[in-house]
């Protein structure tokens, strides 16, 4: 167990930066996850840490080791894949005790830890199974196992659910979450779902286009994102082009004013979360007021999508919670929705193609 | 006509067709094997009676016995020494990046695209070359036979074996290596025995190549030093009595014999 400290990394192929000055501590004991869109250099970033891919610049520290030109097999680091990855031609009991053979432990110590590791992940009585006759969920649960008991300085998880069906994903997730922090690993984990992402970390890092764009706790994220990427890609939020004319005061391009917390003026953009807008009854009154005609609603349950034209380049979503005694907005009528003057996040500078 | 009678018409074609390609090939092996057995010594039909003479004749040949022992001993060695080669060779064409990888993967398989006869030619005039240049004894040698043998082979060990390595999957070598094994640790422990069913086919087919191999061979061989498929030759120059088909028959089954038993402890259909 220890602490990792990745120090400006860069990682070049010709043209193309995947990894661009990538700097973050992981406590000891701490969950990251690193997230992001695919290409985003997540991955990379994280086999960079395991050791199958070099950096054209900058360390990789772990504990009081410097690793950044160590090979795999001397880093310690134990890692789970998305394919799972077990040998094929070996047991259960084979796969989980060949990181202690790799250690030259005797085979009379092996056993007990094998068998203490695959009972740390219930699969005690499968020991003498091969992986192909392993269920996806319990292939994961063997390459846990395997990553776990040879005790590691950190654990590297890359997209390691995102083979698994939708209902089995949220119990590995609590489970992957439990063992780590009863174990109290450093562990990296690697993925593209925001919701695993959210109800796994401890933090968060954010990346695309090879560089950090923020990190944080969830509710760093999304309620204080730094950047439209971030506003964007974890939650959701409508984005509303325009300039703050004078403090407080933003113009959309389509002519609508609204209160809000920018405070420099210029060329901006407003974030609006869907959840914090609300249909207006009646007379009721807001900071930002704004009448439009329903063009398309979406029923998710829990909540429903309302989605709201204001007028011609502009359209808003709103999400209600769905109460039985609300009469929801139909598609062609008008309704009112409304905003208080903290709601929209601004973000300054004209609209970027990214 | 409805869409079911087609599809039937369509399906029974196709079984019509399969079963017409299977008979044509097992046409001049039924007739090898049936002559086998035939009494008479010119073959004609119908059979004037059936015996198995010809088989018995067969060990007491000293052509044909020592034939089968060369083309075995050559087989064998040229098998050994084409894996030793064709395994790396493959590892490195399908992990390794490098300028002309794909002229190397094509020439890796010329073997199997030049004419056994100009193969022969070629290596026959380049024996010759290397034995006045090193006046090594090479040509008609053991040595010189089985080199050329090992050039059969090759193609076939690379081609399975890349073929092999391109289905498994390579996050299990990295798996292993953060475990804690070594480059060349995970070489052996992992990666092989994942492709083992590649090797233990490239093997066989290489085996087969070299053992059945007639035109090549017809170059490389001394006096004295004949292979099986050679004997057989010879032997038809002067006669043509079911012994050569008795022989035929002991060379198909001691194939078919290795073939099955590979297949039982590897599952070749899984590689070809």
């Amino acid at each position: 167990m220890a602490r990792l400290e990745l120090s400006s990394l860069v990682k070049r192929y010709g043209d193309l930066r995947a990894v661009s000055d990538v700097s973050l501590t992981v406590e000891d004991g701490e969950f990251v996850v690193l997230l992001g869109p695919s290409g985003c250099g997540k991955t990379t970033t994280l086999r960079i840490v395991a050791g199958f891919v070099e950096p054209t610049a900058g360390s990789v520290r772990l504990g009081q080791r410097d690793i950044t030109h160590l090979p795999p097999w001397k880093r310690n680091a134990g890692l789970v894949f998305q394919s799972y990855a077990l040998f094929p031609h070996l047991t259960v009991n084979e796969n989980v005790a060949f990181g202690l053979e790799m250690r030259k432990m005797p085979p009379a110590e092996i056993a007990p830890r094998v068998a203490e590791a695959l009972r740390l992940v219930r699969l005690a009585h499968l020991g003498e199974r091969l992986p192909r006759q392993l269920s996806g969920g319990q292939q994961q649960r063997v390459a846990l196992a395997r990553a776990l008991v040879f005790r590691p300085d950190i654990l590297l998880l890359d997209e390691p659910l995102s083979n698994l069906d939708a209902k089995l994903r949220q119990d590995v997730r609590v489970e992957i979450r439990e063992l780590q922090r009863k174990i109290g690993l450093t562990t990296v984990m690697v993925t593209h779902d925001q919701e695993e992402a959210l109800t796994m970390a401890d933090r968060l890092v954010v990346m695309s286009d090879g560089r950090i764009r923020q990190v944080g706790s969830q509710q760093d994220l999304y309620e204080r994102p730094a950047d439209r990427f971030v506003a964007d890609f974890v939650g959701r939020s409508t984005f509303l082009e325009g300039h703050i004319e004078t403090p407080g005061r933003f113009i959309t391009q389509g002519g609508l004013t609204i209160a809000c917390s920018g405070l420099e003026t210029g060329p901006a953009a407003i974030a609006l979360r869907p959840e914090r807008i609300a249909l207006l009854a009646g007379e009721e009154k807001a900071d930002n007021a704004f009448e439009g005609r329903v063009e398309f609603v979406s029923y998710l349950g829990a909540q429903v999508d309302v989605h709201l034209r204001l007028n011609a380049s502009e359209r808003i979503v709103v999400q209600v919670p769905n109460r039985p005694d609300r009469t929801l907005p139909a598609i062609g009528e008008a309704a009112r929705i409304g905003w208080s003057r903290e709601t929209g996040r601004v973000f300054s500078g004209a609209a970027t193609t990214d | 006509m409805s869409r079911l009678t087609s599809r039937r018409l369509g399906s029974l074609a196709l079984t019509g067709a399969a079963g017409l390609s299977l008979a044509y090939i097992l046409l001049p092996l039924f007739f090898v094997v049936w002559l086998s057995f035939f009494q008479q010594e010119i073959p004609s039909f119908p059979p004037e009676g059936y015996s198995l003479k010809w088989f018995a004749a067969v060990p007491g040949n000293d052509r044909f016995v020592s034939g089968f022992l060369l083309s075995l001993q050559v087989a064998v060695i040229a098998t050994a020494i084409g894996l030793a080669l064709g395994v790396p060779a493959a590892v490195a064409l399908v992990r390794a990046r490098f300028f002309g990888r794909e002229a190397l993967n094509s020439l890796l398989l010329l073997p199997l695209v030049v004419p056994g006869i100009v193969l022969g030619i070629a290596i026959y005039v380049f024996h010759v070359e290397a034995e006045i240049l090193t006046e090594w004894h090479i040509l008609g040698s053991l040595g010189g036979l089985i080199a050329g043998h090992v050039l059969i082979v090759i193609p076939w060990t690379v081609r399975l074996v890349t073929a092999g390595l391109v289905g498994m999957d390579r996050a299990i070598e990295e798996a292993a290596m953060s475990l804690g094994a070594d480059r060349f640790t995970t070489f052996r422990k992992i990666t092989l025995p994942a492709i083992l069913p590649a090797v233990v086919a490239a093997a066989l087919f290489g085996f087969i190549a070299s053992f059945g191999n007639l035109e090549m061979s017809l170059f490389l061989v001394g006096p004295g030093r004949t292979t099986l498929p050679i004997a057989i030759l010879q032997y038809l120059e002067w006669k043509i009595d079911p012994t050569i088909a008795a022989v035929s028959v002991l060379q198909i089954l001691f194939i078919g014999g290795a073939m099955l038993i590979t297949d039982r402890f590897v599952k070749i259909s899984r590689v070809v």
